[in-house]
């Protein structure tokens, strides 16, 4: 990895800069809530598999405020990041990771399994590709009933050699279903980088050959080459309904899961390399932007990470203080009660 | 002898077996560069190199269909999921090929692969991730099914499994990997197919069990030795196919009680199988009816408190021991 060029930034900020500093306080809150897991699961209170999206949350943040509530999110396993820009509570997603009842999926679920039907979130799925199928069965439903909404999809690279999601591009393709697939480069499937799991690593080139759909790439650690990316995904969905796919080059900074330990890393990747990315933190590189133009302060900055913690705290705080779900929950949902 | 965990044993079976026969090699993901998820294949990507020791992308249809083609071209594969719930993305590969082509090419080609991984429930991994799905697997003609409890088993089983000239699935469980015990140092030492193990003798209850379960049955046998003076023996089945229904039998007909326990769910669990097959025949040596203890029919919760009750635990196997000596 680190083949990503640094990109000039664009002359003037596309957006309003209010809007700017959510985006920013988005990805503040993301990260925040995330730091404190790793320890907590070393305490005991979170168990099972935890994937941590710290590094990659431009994408989220960049792509998913652009959504209308009525438009749909599926996710696989490292699903934090997409729901809290979706606006599901951290509190709900926390009391998730601890196993309580108040969790977003009643504790049954886990970090993988985030869902919130309120708001379109369909989902965080842990087999790795099962999420796009799903992901073609909902555009083929928005369409179905002629609706002007779209799908969207996150997965990561090690996604891109599972049969199925290439069985669905196609289909997403031949049917035009209104799907925007996002595609997470972070350079790594687990421990093996991706020139080592794909023989062609131009994933653009892949699907926008493969299967006639229009395909962008885009910088994953600068949210205002995300955004400007997805608003022009996004309004091609809708006016065509059909497809678009999305690479989005990143970097995850932790692990890829819990037991993916420092030592364990360095099979795979140097410290050098992290440091490397470092550099270009997606928050920072955020931040300056911000700072450029005069729409943020050192003060707000500071405000606004003071907010975060306090978010992230209190929605620990939450989980700590919920119960565990009620035993007889264990044969309930199994099937949906006729009705 | 040497002590080593369950984990490494299976490791020694794979080196001695790679050593000893150039056809055989591992495929999997991140068995190579990154030691194997759970450190099973730790070391062996630096003595046999990367054309034996394959890293591959994250395409489990195309892992299985890969393994099984190459035994039909005369390699001896072993292929490592890295977890059994993955093996799902492959079951067409599993169950419409690599199973029937013995068969269906009238016995003119032999299919010689192993697929092994951790399978079975635990840790909070919830319903994507920790299941057992063993029965799915003894229900395809044409598969080995292998489930081994100990270092020892481990070792000589999968060297069995690599040497037998047909599909092996063999299920191993990450609760295993950490456990030591004795193992036969012998490279020729092989435990066969279909030969289960008596691993503690008793005249009252007969427990059929397999895997990581046995552990939890060991416990209530103990107990229940202590607080009942009731003697359990505890039978384990090493392997589901081929079944050795004789040692069960003639184990029934000594104790005339039985108790078959399993992780995986209760319907159409391998328990239902083990109780059909003792029901005829050996019906008329039941004292009672047989007790199955499985875990019940959910999805795996992920929660911690939900999740124990969807695993069976000691004081279920007491419980079913109770039931079946008429205590409960
Ligand atoms: C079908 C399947 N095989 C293997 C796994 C184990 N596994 C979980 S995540 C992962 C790596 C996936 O990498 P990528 O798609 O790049 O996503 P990232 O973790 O980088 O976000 C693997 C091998 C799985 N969950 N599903
Ligand atoms: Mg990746």
């Amino acid at each position: 990895m680190g083949k990503l060029a640094v990109r000039e930034s664009p002359d003037s900020f596309p957006f309003d800069s209010r809007e700017g500093v959510s985006l920013y306080r988005l990805m503040r809150i993301i990260r925040r809530c995330e730091e404190p897991l790793n320890r907590i699961y070393r305490e005991g209170k979170i168990g099972g598999y935890l994937h941590l999206y710290i590094g990659q949350e431009a994408i989220a943040a960049g792509l998913i405020p652009l959504l209308r509530s009525d438009d749909y999110l599926l996710s696989a396993y490292r699903d934090h990041g997409h729901a809290i820009a979706r606006g599901v509570d951290p509190k709900r997603i926390i009391a998730e990771l601890y196993g309580r009842v108040t969790g977003c999926s009643r504790g049954k679920g886990g970090s993988m399994h985030i869902y919130d039907t309120g708001r379109n979130f369909l989902g965080g799925y842990g087999i790795v590709g099962g999420v796009v199928p799903l992901a073609v069965g909902v555009g083929f439903a928005i369409k179905y009933r002629g609706g002007d909404q779209i799908c969207v999809c996150f997965f990561g690279d090690g996604a891109m050699n599972q049969g199925a999601v290439h069985e669905a591009l196609n289909m997403a393709s031949l049917f035009k279903v209104p799907c925007l697939f996002v595609l997470e480069n972070n350079g790594y499937a687990m421990g093996t980088a991706v020139e080592r799991h794909s023989a062609v690593t131009d994933f653009i080139q892949r699907v926008s050959y493969g299967y006639g759909i229009a395909s962008e790439r885009v910088d994953g650690m600068d949210l205002v080459e995300v955004r400007e990316v997805a608003e022009r995904a996004i309004a091609y969905i809708r006016k065509r309904s059909a497809p678009y796919f999305i690479e989005a080059e990143c970097y995850r900074y932790a692990g890829h899961g819990f037991s993916d330990t420092a030592q364990q890393q360095k099979t795979y990747r140097s410290d050098e390399e992290i440091e490397r990315w470092k550099q270009r933190d997606p928050i920072e590189i955020f931040g300056r932007r911000l700072r450029e133009i005069g729409a943020l302060s050192s003060s707000d900055e500071e405000e606004i990470d003071a907010e975060a913690r306090r978010i992230a705290d209190e929605a620990i705080d939450y989980a700590e203080n919920s119960p565990e779900p009620p035993m007889d929950e264990l044969y309930e949902h199994v099937f949906t009660e006729a009705g | 002898m040497l002590n080593v965990k369950y984990g490494e044993a299976i490791r020694l079976a794979m080196i001695e077996e790679m050593e000893r026969d150039p056809n055989v090699f591992i495929c999997g993901e991140e068995v190579g560069q990154y030691q194997g998820t759970f450190r099973v294949t730790q070391g062996m990507l630096e003595r046999f190199g990367s054309s034996r020791v394959v890293d591959t992308p994250i395409s489990e249809a195309a892992i299985v269909g890969l393994v099984t083609g190459a035994a039909m071209a005369g390699l001896r594969p072993i292929a490592e999921m890295m977890t059994f719930s993955f093996a799902l993305v492959a079951m067409d590969q599993i169950v419409n090929h690599t199973a029937k082509i013995s068969y269906m090419s009238g016995g003119q080609v032999k299919v010689p692969v192993v697929i092994r991984g951790p399978a079975g429930t635990g840790n909070q991994l919830s319903a994507q991730h920790s299941q057992s799905l063993e029965s799915w697997y003894s229900h395809i003609p044409g598969l080995k099914v292998v489930m081994p409890a100990t270092p020892n088993d481990a070792k000589g089983l999968l060297k069995s499994a690599i040497r037998d000239d047909n599909p092996v699935i063999f299920m191993e469980h990450a609760g295993l990997y950490g456990m030591r015990g004795e193992v036969n140092e012998d490279p020729e030492y092989l435990v066969p197919f279909g030969q289960a193990h008596i691993m503690r003798e008793g005249s009252d209850v007969t427990i059929v069990s397999y895997s990581h379960m046995l552990n939890t049955c060991h416990r209530a046998a103990d107990q229940i030795a202590q607080e009942q003076n009731i003697n359990c023996e505890v039978i384990d089945l090493r392997t589901l196919v081929p079944l050795d229904v004789e040692t069960i039998i003639r184990s029934v007909r000594k104790t005339h009680r039985v108790v078959v326990a399993h992780e995986e769910a209760r319907n159409t669990g391998f328990g239902a199988e083990l109780s059909a097959r003792i029901y005829e025949l050996a019906f008329d040596d039941l004292d009672s009816p047989i007790e199955r203890v499985a875990g019940p029919d959910v999805p795996m919760p992920y929660a911690k408190n939900l999740e124990r009750a969807a695993i069976p635990h000691d004081d279920d196997v007491i419980a079913a021991i109770k039931r079946v000596v008429n205590l409960a």
